[in-house]
C-alpha cells in the first residue's frame, strides 16, 4: 500500500464509534467540572457573605470609592517595585550562578572559597529576609562612608534582596549542575574541551532546563517580596497603599495593592507551568499515561 | 492464523489484532497489521527500527491509543475506551529494552512492588513468590541488591520475571536483549525458552534471528508500518519469498557474521 493510499483511509465503524465515545465522555467529564466549580464558588460566595461581620469587612476592605481613589499612588509605587526586581532578578542570576559556579570547583586549592560560599549560603537562608533588609537598609548608611553619597533605599532594598535570593538560587544552580549526568561530562572532557568549556557548552545548557521551574518559582517569590522594602521608607505599592490607608482610614488600598501584585504574579507562574509541561513532555516521549 | 498449521493443533486464541492502525500526528506508523498469538505460542515480530514493532507492543499494552482497527484480547475488544485499562494492563506484562528496574527499590521489592499493591498479596506471600522466581533465574543471593549492582543481564531477567510474577496472560518482550553486551544475551534468552515451555504466550519484537527460528512458533516481518512476510518460523527463515524480506534477513545475517 503506498503512502498516500494509507493516509486517506477513512476510519471504520468501529474507530467511529470509539471516537464518538471519547468526545462524549470529554463532554461530560468538562461539563462536571463546569458544574462543581460554580456550585463551590456559590457554597464559599453565601458563607462568607452570611458572616456576621461581613458588611463592616466589605466597608473597610472592598469599598470601590475607595479603590479608586488609591489607585493611582500604588501604581506609582508599584512601577518602582518593578525596578527593584529587574535589577535584583538579574543581579540573583548573576550572584547565584557564580556562587554555584564556585562550590563546584574541585581542586583542593579553592577549599577555602568552596568554604566561604557554603557559609554564606547557609547564613542568608537561615536570616529573614526582613533582618537583613533592616542590616543593609540602616546598617550600610550608618558606615557613613562619605565616598558614596546617600544611598537611595530602594538601592538598598534591592541589596538585600539580592543577598538573600542569591543563596536561595545558588543552590537550585547547585543542585541543577549535580543532576547532569557525569557521563556528560566524561563524554565532554573525552574530547578535550576544557574544565570550563565542559561547564559552559555541555553542563549548564542542561542544568539550565532542569532548574527552570524551581528558578520560575524563586522568581515569583522575588516579585512578591519585593513589596518589602516599603520597610525601609521607599515609597512603593505597599507605602503608597499604607498612606492611602492611613488618609481614607479604610483598608480596601491594601486589597488594590495586594491584587497588583497577583495580577503581576499570574503570567509568571503561567510561564512556570508551561516551560516545566513543556520540558516534561520532551523529556518522556508519547505514551498517555 | 495460516494454511500451513492445522488448526486442531492451535490452543484458544489468546490475543487477536484486526487491522491495527496507528498514526502520530499525519505520520501513520502503523498501516492496518493482522497479528494472532494462541496460546503456549511465541510469535516473533522482525524488522528493521521504525517498522513499528514497538508501536504494536505499546498499542496491545495500551500504552498508545490505536488509530483503527480492534485489539481482542481473550475475545474481549481491549482497545475499546469503556473498559478499564489498567485491569487490562494487569493481565498484559511488558518487558522494555532498557530493563526499566525501579532504581530506588531492591531487586525482591522489584518484584513484590506489584505483587502486593496491585494484587494484594501480603508482605511474606509476596516476598515467598518473588524468592521462587528469583531461585528460578539463579539470582536467590541477590534478592537484596539494587539494580545497579547487576548486570544487564541479571537486570532483565529480573524485569522478565517482575512482569511473570502476576501470571500474564500474555507477556510482550520489546527488544530485550538489544543493549545487553552479546555474552549476556543467551542467559536472557535461555529463560525465554524456559517460559516459553512453562506455557507462557508471548508476541516478541526480537533482533535475535537464530533465536527467532529455534523457538517461535510464528515469524512476522515488518517494514513500514506493513506486514510483508509471516509464517512458521522454520519455512519462514529457510524459504522466505518476498525480495524485501530476503534483503532483510542478508543484511541482519552479515552484520551477524562480521562480530
Amino acid at each position: 500500500m503506498s503512502n498516500s493510499e494509507a493516509r486517506r483511509f477513512s476510519p471504520s465503524e468501529i474507530e467511529l464509534d470509539r471516537r464518538a465515545f471519547r468526545l462524549a465522555r470529554k463532554r461530560k467529564s468538562t461539563l462536571v467540572a463546569f458544574l462543581s466549580t460554580i456550585a463551590f464558588a456559590l457554597i464559599a460566595w453565601v458563607s462568607l457573605v452570611n458572616t456576621p461581620g461581613w458588611p463592616r469587612v466589605q466597608q473597610s476592605f472592598f469599598d470601590v470609592d475607595t479603590a479608586v481613589a488609591a489607585l493611582p499612588a500604588v501604581l506609582e509605587g508599584l512601577a518602582l517595585n518593578l525596578r527593584v526586581l529587574l535589577y535584583s532578578a538579574i543581579g540573583v542570576l548573576v550572584v547565584g550562578l557564580s556562587l554555584a559556579l564556585l562550590r563546584t570547583l574541585r581542586s583542593p586549592v579553592f577549599t577555602p572559597i568552596r568554604l566561604l560560599v557554603k557559609g554564606y549560603v547557609d547564613l542568608f537562608r537561615g536570616l529573614p529576609l526582613i533582618i537583613v533588609l533592616y542590616l543593609v537598609g540602616f546598617g550600610i548608611p550608618g558606615l557613613r562612608l562619605e565616598f558614596l553619597g546617600r544611598i537611595p533605599v530602594e538601592v538598598l532594598g534591592t541589596v538585600a534582596l539580592t543577598l538573600t535570593y542569591s543563596a536561595y538560587v545558588a543552590e537550585v544552580f547547585r543542585a541543577g549542575i549535580e543532576a547532569v549526568h557525569p557521563s556528560q561530562r566524561l563524554a565532554a572532557r573525552s574530547l578535550g574541551l576544557s574544565y570550563s568549556q565542559t561547564m559552559r557548552l555541555v553542563v549548564l545548557p542542561q542544568a539550565f532546563r532542569k532548574v527552570a521551574p524551581p528558578l520560575m518559582n524563586d522568581f515569583v517569590s522575588l516579585q512578591k517580596d519585593v513589596g518589602l522594602i516599603s520597610v525601609l521608607g521607599a515609597v512603593d505599592a505597599v507605602r503608597g497603599a499604607q498612606i492611602e490607608v492611613a488618609q481614607f482610614a479604610n483598608f480596601t488600598p491594601y486589597v488594590v495593592a495586594g491584587l497588583l501584585f497577583v495580577l503581576l504574579a499570574i503570567p509568571t507562574v503561567r510561564a512556570a507551568d508551561y516551560i516545566t509541561n513543556r520540558l516534561a513532555k520532551r523529556e518522556q516521549a508519547g505514551g498517555v499515561l | 492464523m495460516s494454511k500451513l498449521i492445522n488448526p486442531a493443533e492451535l490452543g484458544p486464541m489468546i490475543l487477536n489484532v484486526k487491522g491495527v492502525r496507528k498514526s502520530f500526528e499525519d505520520k501513520e506508523v502503523l498501516k492496518g497489521i493482522d497479528i494472532e498469538v494462541y496460546r503456549g505460542q511465541i510469535v516473533a515480530l522482525i524488522g528493521s527500527s521504525g517498522s513499528g514493532k514497538s508501536t504494536l507492543l505499546r498499542s496491545v499494552n495500551l500504552l498508545e491509543e490505536i488509530s483503527d482497527g480492534q485489539i481482542l484480547l481473550n475475545d474481549v475488544d481491549i482497545s475499546d475506551p469503556r473498559i478499564d485499562q489498567d485491569e487490562i494492563r494487569r493481565q498484559i506484562g511488558l518487558v522494555f529494552q532498557a530493563y526499566n528496574l525501579f532504581a530506588h527499590l531492591s531487586i525482591l521489592e522489584n518484584i513484590t512492588l506489584a505483587l502486593r499493591h496491585v494484587q494484594g498479596l501480603t508482605k511474606d506471600e509476596a516476598k515467598t513468590r518473588a524468592l521462587s522466581l528469583l531461585e528460578r533465574i539463579g539470582l536467590a543471593d541477590k534478592a537484596n541488591e539494587y539494580p545497579d549492582k547487576l548486570s544487564g543481564g541479571q537486570q532483565q531477567r529480573t524485569a522478565i520475571m517482575r512482569a511473570v510474577a502476576l501470571n500474564p496472560t500474555l507477556l510482550l518482550l520489546d527488544e530485550v536483549t538489544s543493549a545487553l553486551d552479546p555474552e549476556l544475551v543467551s542467559e536472557v534468552l535461555e529463560l525465554i525458552r524456559d517460559l516459553k515451555a512453562s506455557g507462557t504466550s508471548i508476541l516478541m519484537a526480537t533482533h535475535e534471528l537464530s533465536f527467532a527460528r529455534d523457538v517461535a512458533d510464528w515469524v512476522v516481518f515488518l517494514d513500514g508500518g506493513v506486514i510483508i512476510e509471516e509464517g512458521p518460523a522454520k519455512e519462514f527463515f529457510s524459504n522466505p519469498q518476498k525480495p524485501r524480506t530476503i534483503e532483510f534477513l542478508q543484511r541482519l545475517r552479515r552484520r551477524a557474521g562480521e562480530q
